[in-house]
C-alpha cells in the first residue's frame, strides 16, 4: 500500500463535537467516537498523501518517531470498517 | 453509541434527536409504531416551523449530532426542506425515515440541496391486501421510482422492511426486490410488539420455524450476494430470554420529540402511567434532558425491582424496556417480561406458544392503523 493515498470514504463525515470533546465519524444513523490518535490519522486521510508522507507528517507534528507500524495497523482496520479507501 | 448509565453521574448528552414531525401518513400499516391514540394529535396541534427550528438549535447546543426526521410520513410536512437545511447548517448528520410516498424528484433535489445526508426507505404494506404487498405492481413501481431518485442524488440506498408472520415466508422475494432496486443495505426487522403491532400481535408474531427458515434463506442470499448488499436480520425479542437494552438506556442517548412537542426518552414512552413528559413549548431541551422528572425517572438503577437490582446482568440490559414491562406486566418498573427471570415471563411464553400453532392464530381481523380506528379505540 506504499504508493496509495488513503482518503475518507464519502459515506463517513468526520467532525469535532464540542459536547463530547472528541472527533467523531458520522454515518447513516450512527456515530463512532474517535480517540486522539485515530482522529489525527484520519484527518490526514484526504487523498493528498501516501502512507509514508502521512507518517512523516504525523511524526513531524508530534515530534515522534517510529509510528509507521501503528499507523499501518490502524489504516488496515479503518479500511475494513470502510472508513477509508485507497 | 453511548455507554452505561452511571446512577450518580450527570447523564451524557442527547446524542440522537428524533423529530417526529407529524402523525399524518397516507399508509395504514398494521404494525405502525405510532401510538394507538395518535388521532388525538391533529395537524393543528403540530409544532410549527419556528418551534421545530428552535428545537433543532437547542438540541444541537446540548450535543445532539444525529438527527432523524420521521413521522408518520415526514414528507407530508411541506417545511421539511427548511428543517433539514437548518439541521445541516447546525452540523447535524441528517436522516430521513420515509415510506417514499411523496418523494418526487423535485423534493428529492430540494432535500439534497438542503444537505440531507441519508434516506432510509421502508417497504410498507401499502395495500390492505397483504398478499398484494409484494406482487402489487403499484408498490413496486413506486419503490423503483423512489429508489432511482435516491440513487440519482448520490444517497446510499438503505431499505428497511418490517417482517411479520404474514410476510416472513416471502423473505426471498423481499431480498430480490431489494437487489432489483440496487439497495446497499437491507434491514429485515421483525415487528416489535408495541402500539398497533401489539393489537395485532397474534396475527403478526411468526412461529419459530418461520423465523429459522427466513434466517436460513437470508444467510444463503448473504453468501451469493457477498458484499454488494449488506443484510441485517432482527429477530423479535419475544424469542429471546434476555431483554434488549432498550434505547441504549432510558434518557441516555435518545431524545424523541413528538408532533405536538412532547419530549420522550423513546417514541412509545408516553403510554407510561404516573409520568408527565415535558413539552418543548414550555421547557428548553437542556432542562428537559437533565432536569425533568420524566427523563430522570428510569435513569440509574434506583427504580429497579429487586429482581433486576440484584441481577448480575443489569448493566447489560438495564432491565430492558419500560414500555414492555408496563404493557405485559402492568408495572413500568418491573423487569421486561422478555427476561426469563421476570415473574411475568409467562405472558411472553404464552404468546410464543400460540405463535407455533399452524396457520392463522387468531380469527380476529387485522387492525389497520388509520385515524378513524384510532378515534374508536382511544376517543
Ligand atoms: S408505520 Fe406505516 S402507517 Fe405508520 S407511520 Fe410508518 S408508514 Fe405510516
Ligand atoms: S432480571 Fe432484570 S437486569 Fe437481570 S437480565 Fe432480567 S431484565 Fe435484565
Amino acid at each position: 500500500m506504499t504508493s496509495h493515498t488513503p482518503r475518507l470514504t464519502p459515506r463517513f463525515r468526520m467532525q469535532w463535537e464540542e459536547a463530547q470533546q472528541a472527533w467523531v465519524l458520522l454515518y447513516p444513523e450512527g456515530m463512532v467516537k474517535l480517540n486522539t490518535s485515530a482522529a489525527e490519522i484520519l484527518k490526514r486521510c484526504d487523498g493528498s498523501r501516501d502512507v509514508p508522507a502521512l507518517v512523516a507528517d504525523l511524526e513531524n507534528a508530534f515530534g515522534a518517531s517510529g509510528l509507521e507500524s501503528d499507523v499501518r495497523a490502524f489504516l488496515e482496520v479503518a479500511r475494513q470498517q470502510q472508513w477509508v479507501a485507497w | 453509541m453511548g455507554g452505561l448509565v452511571i446512577p450518580t453521574a450527570r447523564p451524557g448528552p442527547p446524542l440522537w434527536l428524533l423529530a417526529e414531525l407529524t402523525y399524518r401518513c397516507p399508509l395504514h400499516c398494521a404494525f405502525c409504531y405510532n401510538p394507538v391514540d395518535f388521532a388525538r394529535t391533529s395537524a393543528d396541534d403540530e409544532l410549527d416551523t419556528e418551534a421545530w427550528l428552535r428545537v433543532l438549535n437547542e438540541a444541537r447546543a446540548q450535543g445532539s449530532v444525529q438527527c432523524g426526521f420521521s413521522g408518520g410520513e415526514p414528507l407530508v410536512r411541506d417545511d421539511l426542506e427548511v428543517l433539514v437545511a437548518e439541521a445541516h447548517r447546525l452540523g447535524y448528520y441528517t436522516n430521513l425515515l420515509t415510506s417514499g410516498v411523496g418523494l418526487t424528484e423535485d423534493r428529492a433535489e430540494a432535500l439534497k440541496r438542503a444537505g440531507l445526508d441519508h434516506i432510509q426507505l421502508s417497504f410498507q404494506d401499502t395495500t390492505r391486501e397483504l398478499n398484494d404487498f409484494l406482487s402489487h405492481t403499484r408498490t413496486f413501481d413506486l419503490k423503483q421510482k423512489v429508489a432511482h431518485t435516491i440513487k440519482a442524488n448520490g444517497w446510499p440506498m438503505v431499505m428497511n422492511c418490517v417482517i411479520h408472520r404474514l410476510n416472513i415466508d416471502h423473505v426471498d422475494k423481499i431480498i430480490e426486490m431489494a437487489v432489483a432496486l440496487d439497495a446497499e443495505y437491507l434491514e429485515l426487522a421483525n415487528s416489535q410488539y408495541y402500539s398497533w403491532a401489539l393489537l395485532n400481535r397474534d396475527q403478526l408474531l411468526p412461529s419459530r420455524e418461520q423465523i429459522e427458515r427466513a434466517e436460513r434463506i437470508t444467510n444463503e442470499y448473504r453468501e451469493t450476494l457477498g458484499d454488494s448488499v449488506r443484510i441485517f436480520f432482527v429477530v423479535p425479542d419475544y424469542y429471546e430470554t434476555r431483554p434488549k437494552k432498550c434505547m441504549n438506556g432510558w434518557g441516555n442517548v435518545f431524545l424523541t420529540v413528538t408532533p405536538d412537542g412532547t419530549a420522550l426518552p423513546c417514541h412509545t414512552a408516553r403510554m407510561l402511567p404516573g409520568l408527565t413528559f415535558p413539552n418543548v413549548r414550555e421547557m428548553s431541551v437542556g432542562e428537559i434532558w437533565y432536569e425533568s422528572d420524566g427523563f430522570n425517572r428510569y435513569r440509574g438503577d434506583g427504580w429497579m425491582s429487586d429482581t433486576c437490582k440484584r441481577c448480575p446482568d443489569k448493566e447489560k440490559d438495564l432491565g430492558g424496556c419500560r414500555c414492555q414491562a408496563f404493557m405485559l406486566a402492568g408495572d413500568a418498573a418491573a423487569p421486561d417480561p422478555v427476561c426469563d427471570k421476570s415473574p411475568a415471563h409467562r405472558v411472553v411464553r404464552d404468546a410464543v406458544a400460540r405463535a407455533q400453532l399452524p396457520g392463522k392464530v387468531s380469527s380476529a381481523p387485522l387492525i389497520f392503523r388509520d385515524p378513524k380506528t384510532s378515534r374508536q379505540i382511544a376517543p
